[in-house]
């Protein structure tokens, strides 16, 4: 594309957004509320999931071992918990230091624990952090199995919640953004078609005088593409301020942390541009093959 | 030779046989009446010049190149060669004189100084000068044909066509725009002009192609008296 001819494709596609001001104005405010809401989505995705991924993590397994177990035996469920793939890290937690954890979280002076119970009535235990959390569900099975161990606690059902409540955020959030974009990919084409039409006398000259396919095109990809971008910069206008300011204001929410890296924000940002230049090509895409007969 | 048609044959698509076995020659420089009552074909023969029709048997070339044979990436550069003028103008009623007619520079990607030069020439030419900034809607129809004349030799084509250019005028008008095809003739360009306006080709001396039903009835050169089928 010769710069002089770009002259000429950016004044013709500015001509045809300003000929039909009320319907650029319309799709651009659809694409504003398309990728605003997408945007949306995915800020909301995005802290439900780092915020489901630290809770995650945070899952741990508690293998009991049995009361009569000796050291020799302690020793054997260490060397078996070992030997599992999957594991991250192995901490031995003895009675005595299990008692001492709960004195100290239920407040020493009020209870005398071993006193009022006359012995420690807690077991010896491994603490255990899976590499993956999703593997914790089946990692526990393997446990219960090791001879020694009695009992193997790791919040069941709280887990398997968390990660299909996860799951069902994100099947979610992609249906209705793909339904957005519809939306949005639709209403461009319209204004695209109409634009065409509205300059289809001076597109059959344009060919019997000996424009080319593209030169023909090229307008209209622009104002598409346009459309796109001004939807596009706004709905990211509006975004970056409101939650710039409920960044300001509060960090988080219901105890939910929430996402400020600048990188993520600006590469969500960029994202959204380059979602509405999409959205851009697509709608113009669909007309130009449609209706516009080159 | 700048335009050849050889045994052409046309039948739209509902079935209406528009031409049957046209063979003319045209050389560089002449000016042709296609003559006919309508219905002839004339049209018909206009638009395979610029290959907005293409022949169902037969071929054509212009310029030694086959317009049957052509790619369809080759149309522009052949369209570029070719000037093509309406009965109904076809101006763009949005646009001034002088837009009307840099249009055609700025669709084929001229650069601005050569468009403004050369749009000021033709307007100068076609004699609408002053008119430049006015709107289709406020020229005499002799004034918007005079446009598109403008518009369709702004390119410098080898050929000219124009059907039924004075279709739309009255007698005096039409005389006029006649006289301005002729000057463009003598300064070089081939010029092909369907009419069925038999006083306007009875006064012009010119060769004339008489067309009916398709098929040629006369060919009559007067500055060569011969009168071929
Ligand atoms: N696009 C078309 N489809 C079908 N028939 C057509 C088409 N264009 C012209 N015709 C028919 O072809 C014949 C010749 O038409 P045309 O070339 O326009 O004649 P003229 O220009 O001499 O009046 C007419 O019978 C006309 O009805
Ligand atoms: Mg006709």
């Amino acid at each position: 594309m010769q710069i002089r001819n770009a002259v000429y494709f950016f004044r013709e596609a500015c001509k045809s957004i300003a000929r039909n001001h009320l319907l650029s104005i319309a799709t651009i405010s659809t694409v504003t509320i398309c990728i605003l809401i997408l945007g949306m989505s995915v800020l909301i995705t995005l802290n439900t999931s780092t915020f489901l991924d630290s809770l995650e993590s945070d899952v741990e397994i508690m293998a009991y071992l049995d009361q009569d177990l000796d050291n020799v035996g302690v020793k054997e469920v260490q060397e078996k918990l070992e030997s599992l793939a999957g594991i991250e890290t192995i901490t031995f937690v003895s009675r005595e230091q299990a008692l001492q954890d709960m004195q100290e979280t239920l407040g020493k002076k009020n209870y005398d624990l071993e006193s009022t119970l006359g012995k420690n009535p807690l077991p010896d235990s491994f603490e255990i952090k899976a590499v993956d959390s999703h593997d914790v569900p089946d990692l526990a099975v393997k446990i219960e199995q090791i001879y020694g161990v009695y009992k193997v606690n790791y919040g069941k059902g709280v887990v398997e919640q968390l990660f299909s409540t996860a799951k069902w955020v994100r099947v979610v959030s992609l249906v209705f953004i793909f339904l957005l974009a519809l939306g949005a990919i639709f209403l461009i084409a319209t204004t695209i078609r109409l634009a065409i039409f509205a300059r289809r006398k001076e597109i059959y000259l344009m060919k019997l005088i000996g424009s080319t396919d593209w030169f023909i095109r090229w307008p209209f990809f622009i104002e598409g593409i346009g459309l796109g971008f001004l939807g596009s910069m706004l709905s990211i206008i509006i975004l970056a301020a409101a939650y710039g300011s409920l960044l300001n204001r509060v960090n988080t929410i219901l105890f939910m942390p929430l996402v400020s890296g600048t990188n993520v924000l600006i590469n969500l940002y960029l994202s959204l541009f380059a979602a509405g230049a999409v959205l851009g090509i697509i709608g113009t895409g669909i007309s130009i093959n449609k209706f516009l007969d080159v | 030779m700048l335009v050849q048609f050889y045994n052409v044959s046309k039948i739209y698509a509902n079935g209406v046989k528009a031409l049957d076995d046209i063979s003319i020659k045209i050389d560089g420089g002449e000016f042709v009446f296609l003559m006919g009552p309508s219905g002839a074909g004339k049209s018909t023969m206009i638009k395979m010049l610029y290959r907005e029709e293409t022949p169902s048997r037969g071929q054509i070339f212009v310029a030694s190149r086959s317009l049957v044979r052509m790619k369809k990436r080759e149309i522009p550069i052949l369209r570029r060669n070719i000037g093509v003028v309406f009965q109904d103008f076809k101006l763009l009623e949005s646009k001034t004189v002088y837009e009307n007619v840099s249009f055609a520079m700025e669709v084929v990607g001229a650069n601005h100084r050569e468009i403004r030069s050369r749009v000021i020439e033709v307007i100068k030419l076609v004699g609408l000068q002053g008119k430049e900034k006015s709107l289709p809607s406020e020229l005499s129809g002799g004034e918007q044909q005079r446009v598109g004349i403008a518009r369709a030799l702004t390119n410098r084509p080898l050929l000219l066509i124009a059907d039924e250019p004075t279709g739309n005028l009255d007698m005096n008008t039409a005389h006029e725009i006649m006289e301005l095809l002729f000057d463009i003739n003598r300064k070089g360009t081939t010029v092909i002009m369907a009419t069925h306006a038999w006083e306007l080709v009875k006064a012009a001396r010119k060769r004339v192609i008489t067309l009916e039903s398709g098929k040629i009835y006369s060919d009559i050169n007067p500055g060569e008296f011969t009168l071929c089928k």
